[in-house]
């Protein structure tokens, strides 16, 4: 099929970025959408031009690099699927895409359809771990943990960092992102001990770095590739309060 | 102000939005049963008697300073939060695509501010005439009050001023669709059992509360009894 590709391009983080519009023959319904990227680089090499950057590792949904805004949707807009697992069947001959990088203040491009997404790492290092030794493989099975809280602190822990829940959000919001890093521990005994401070101290580092206000829209939990839910940002607020009710400061 | 409040978390603002949302929102309650006392009386006594409850009793004369504190606060924090989220975003997408959420919460500033407007019309048409005295006397047995009923059915009968009340009425409704159970979720109560209820409580809520206050300039414009 004949599609038509409207690309925002970007020489680096200081350039402004204009969009470009190019034609491109002989895509086939079996390629999967960074396939037919592939495929339209290999036509701008083989001119002499700049191939589009674009972020990918895994290409196959587990990695969390491919986010790209594709027609006014994160990742394309297919129900729980990443860029990488978008495929070309879902466009039809004679289609225009426009395809765009990310966009938040926290999210600064760096080339073409490259955003800088280490936002989300400087959160994580404010508290999305636990400082005490885990252990190995069989101590996870020291501690009882009763089925369903295991069950749900995994399905916070599958988020991928990809950020389409800030690119999806009008207010620019991390508050998913942030609240299913934090619930991933909500629910395990080990994850308790830190959990007054690792509120905290995330939620102010999400703000310093210039992401929005959540307003319960929901944008974010439609466009999450991997499912993560909303109750995830009401456990958040959960904890945050909890935190500064309940916590009992101990000065030194 | 502007400046302690935006060295408050993120969630912080949120709190205290949904806290002064929901209180803003008991207070619509009392003002609607007051308001629907005028369409049981067209003598207008037992609305007359009412509002003179709501000028003169020491309670509710108190509860007002937590009131008008309460305006200000979801005003403040609101302008500031819908600032910085537009700030978030410098550079906007070319192609945005919609998504299937609730279409009211994508217009809450756009209602508020409609709300404040109508708030600010609404203040200077009844609150401040009854508060400096400037409403008529009537007499009934041998009680009196002011006429506040009077001052309603004249600006009830005047049809722009009813268009103008009813559609801000109607964004009334839609800012609270949103808002009853978004605030609910703001304050970190989701639940797998209650918050399917809460969001049918918060369709309730914004119904009842905008057709009920639609109800009375209709009926008082269209009915020859007032």
């Amino acid at each position: 099929m004949n599609i038509t590709l409207e690309i925002w391009r970007q020489k680096n983080a200081r350039s402004k970025g204009k969009f470009v519009t190019y034609k491109l023959d002989g895509v086939s319904e079996e390629m999967s959408f960074l396939e037919m990227l592939d495929y339209f680089n290999k036509t701008i090499v083989e001119k002499g031009g700049e191939p589009v950057a674009f972020e990918y590792d895994c290409r196959e949904g587990i990695c969390g690099c491919c986010g790209l805004h594709i027609n006014g949707y994160a990742h394309g807009g297919a129900h729980e699927t990443t860029t990488c697992e978008l495929r070309m069947t879902k466009f039809k001959d004679g289609d225009k895409i426009t395809i765009e990088p990310w966009r938040s203040r926290a999210f600064p491009v760096i080339k073409d359809l490259i955003v800088d997404r280490s936002a989300f790492d400087k959160i994580l290092r404010a508290g999305g771990f636990i400082t005490a030794n885990a252990g190995a493989a069989p101590d996870a099975n020291a501690i009882p943990i009763r089925k369903v809280d295991a069950d749900e602190a995994f399905d916070s822990a599958v988020c991928v960092g990809c950020g389409a829940c800030v690119a999806a959000c009008k207010n620019s919001s991390a508050m998913l992102f942030v609240s299913a890093k934090i619930s991933q521990f909500a629910f395990l005994p080990q994850g308790r001990v830190e959990a007054v401070q690792r509120v905290q101290k995330m939620v102010a580092r999400m703000d310093e770095l210039g992401f929005g206000n959540c307003t319960n829209t929901g944008a974010c939990e439609a466009r999450c590739p991997k499912g993560i839910k909303l109750t995830n940002i009401a456990r958040m607020n959960r904890e945050f309060i909890g935190a500064k009710l309940g916590s009992q400061i101990v000065r030194h | 102000m502007s400046n302690i409040t935006l060295r408050y978390s993120s969630l912080t603002k949120k709190i205290v939005m949904a806290l002064a949302g929901l209180f803003l929102i008991t207070f619509l309650f009392v003002h609607l049963t007051v308001n629907l006392m005028l369409l049981f009386d067209p003598t207008r006594e037992m609305f007359n008697a009412g509002a003179h409850f709501m000028v003169t009793n020491p309670v509710i004369q108190f509860m007002q300073i937590f009131l008008f504190g309460g305006i200000l606060i979801h005003i403040i924090f609101g302008l500031i939060l819908q600032i910085q989220n537009w700030m978030a975003r410098p550079v906007g997408y070319k192609v945005t695509g919609w998504s299937h959420t609730s279409p009211f919460s994508k217009f809450m500033i756009h209602t508020g501010i409609i709300i404040l407007i109508f708030l600010t019309v609404h203040i200077i048409n009844f609150f401040l005439k009854a508060k400096t005295g400037q409403v008529n006397p009537i007499q009934y047995g041998d009680v009196e009050y002011e006429d506040m009923g009077l001052l309603v059915v004249d600006l009830f009968k005047n049809g722009g001023y009813v268009i103008f009340y009813v559609i801000a009425m109607l964004l009334l409704a839609f800012h609270l669709h949103h808002a009853f159970q978004s605030a609910f979720q703001s304050l970190g109560l989701n639940h797998s059992k209650y918050t399917p209820f809460i969001k049918g409580l918060s369709a309730v809520v914004s119904i009842v509360l905008g057709l009920g206050f639609m109800l009375i300039p209709l009926v008082v414009f269209f009915s020859d009894k007032f």
